[in-house]
């Protein structure tokens, strides 16, 4: 059952009606071209973003779009930017120019006046409830067990009571085969088992992007297949709009609509995971592929 | 001077309950110090550069100040400013606040080895400011610093006895005033050192397994 339908009644923050980009060009930034379509999922754009650490020029003016429900694998090597755009979306780094738009609203800054002004902490907790990550080392708070991994934040967050939240994360947990260590402590599983959860627990928080940085390179190999093929499923089954980050080339093909190649905080080449594996267009994208498959 | 059993009997009542305002001002004290240090530690990390270097030399300057000094102000110069306190509430006062100074540090450096990404984690769920420090960095920071908060309890057991220089009748003070009166101190003074031992031994014994109970969890 795709987890997006296990809760009807969550608060969809796309629910209000929205008013189209174009028709409220917003001062400071070029007019956008067009509005992304807006359902219960939302799309993603990047304009001109640009982000440095100290004179480091990571992204140099980025652009890209990724469609509602579509679901988007980035490679390139390593140093080149994948890792820092899903922490951009996450909102665990700050742009230093451009915009970031998830749906019809800019995730960096906000409307004030009239005029674009950076985003408050209020504004990025609304706009991240659309957003969810898992992360390469699990990030699992080792200080709770396995159901209050899953539902700290359903309840403190969603408002979700705590009966409904405890059964939304057996659900969860059903469905990343691990029912039966809901009690378990994050340092009594295996890496596998730990992002299983990790992967739960982001999805108990409903989130309509989910961004996953190479969620299986911690694993040791025996591991990989289980959460991939997890994931595999996740990805069929819900319309959630992914951002994926990895270096396997099999899960890439069967998970992504499109592949992004990044060198250098650019995209060198996109296209459906079949052309890029199998026809690349770029020689940098062939020297890339086959040093990832060299190893 | 040999040893006298029957004077050391004497005394030892006068001695045990000298032993029991020491360790009750030193756990009241801890208390202080335990709570007090955190809001310390949280009063350095708010928005405000300024207020944050503020809060931090305050507690500089009381950290490097000594015990006693701080004492004495406590119990001889707040009084001419309308605050009498009594002698041993001063002591807990002061000894609270000086060792809140080191809890303060200790609990900076559990809450700096908090991996960072459980605060993106924490981020990535959303959770409210408030909700993070309370659910996930503090219970994680404590945990890493509960073997250093230990042995601060059994440095201010050790630095009770400076509450004699303001009156109060802890056990030094109660073993001064038993040989006092016969002009011998051996027993009384061997006994305190005793004492101390014994509650700094079995201390150190409980700290010890609170910090295996927590390391194994
Ligand atoms: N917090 C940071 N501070 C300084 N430099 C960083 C930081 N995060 C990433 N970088 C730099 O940004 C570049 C891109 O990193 P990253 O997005 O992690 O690449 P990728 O995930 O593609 O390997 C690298 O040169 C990296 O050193
Ligand atoms: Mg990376």
């Amino acid at each position: 059952m795709p987890p997006t339908d296990t809760t009807p009644e969550a608060p969809t923050p796309e629910e209000a009606p929205k008013t189209p980009l174009s028709k409220t060009p917003l001062p400071e930034t070029a007019p956008s071209k067009t509005p992304l379509p807006h359902g219960d999922t939302p799309g993603i754009r990047f304009e001109k973003v640009v982000k440095r650490f100290g004179g480091n020029v990571v992204l140099r003016e980025l652009d890209f779009t990724v469609a509602p429900g579509e679901r988007v694998t980035l490679i390139g090597p390593s140093g080149s930017g994948k890792t820092t755009i899903l922490r951009l979306l996450m909102t665990l780094e700050k742009v230093d120019d451009g915009v970031i738009w998830i749906g019809d609203r800019s995730l960096s800054h906000m409307e004030r006046g009239g005029r674009r002004v950076p985003a408050n902490e209020k504004h990025l907790h609304e706009m991240r409830k659309q957003v969810g990550m898992v992360f390469q080392q699990f990030n699992l708070f080792p200080n709770m067990n396995v159901l209050r991994n899953l539902t700290e934040g359903p309840v403190h967050v969603l408002g979700v009571s705590r009966d409904e939240a405890v059964e939304r994360a057996r659900g969860l947990l059903d469905m990343v085969g691990l029912a039966d260590k809901i009690d378990a402590h994050p340092s009594q599983l295996s890496g596998g088992q730990q992002q299983r959860v990790a992967i739960a627990r982001a999805l108990a928080m409903q989130p309509k992007v989910l961004l996953l940085d190479e969620v299986t390179s911690a694993l040791d190999p025996e591991l990989v297949v289980g959460v991939q093929d997890l994931l595999r499923d996740i990805a069929r089954q819900s319309d959630l709009t992914l951002l994926c980050v990895t270096h396997e080339m099999h899960f890439a093909r069967d998970i992504s609509d499109r592949v992004l190649m990044f060198d250098q905080g650019q995209i060198v080449e996109e296209g459906p995971p079949e052309q890029i594996f199998g026809d690349p267009a770029e020689q940098r994208t062939r020297d890339f592929l086959q040093a990832v498959l060299a190893t | 001077m040999s040893w006298d059993w029957n004077y050391t009997g004497e005394i030892l009542p006068d001695l045990l309950s000298g032993l029991r305002i020491t360790i009750a001002a030193t756990l009241l004290g801890y208390v202080i110090a335990l709570v007090l240090g955190l809001v310390w530690t949280l009063l350095q990390r708010t928005p405000s550069r300024a207020f944050n270097l503020a809060v931090h030399w305050v507690a500089e300057f009381i950290r490097s100040t000594p015990l006693l000094v701080q004492l004495a102000f406590v119990f001889f110069v707040l009084p001419g400013w309308g605050l009498t306190l009594s002698a041993l509430t001063a002591g807990i006062i002061g000894l609270g606040v000086h060792y809140s100074t080191y809890t303060a540090e200790v609990y900076r450096a559990g809450i700096a080895d908090v991996p960072r990404g459980q605060w993106e984690a924490a981020t990535a769920l959303n959770l409210p400011r408030r909700r993070v420090w309370r659910s996930v960095i503090l219970p994680q920071a404590f945990r890493r610093v509960i073997p250093t908060l230990g042995n601060y309890l059994i440095a201010m057991f050790k630095d009770s006895p400076l509450l004699m220089g303001i009156t109060v009748v802890e056990l030094l003070n109660s073993a001064y005033q038993a040989g006092a009166k016969s002009l011998q101190l051996l027993e009384p003074l061997t006994v305190v050192a005793a004492l101390f031992i014994i509650v700094s031994v079995v201390s150190s014994l409980i700290i010890r397994r609170l910090e295996r109970r927590y390391a194994t969890n």
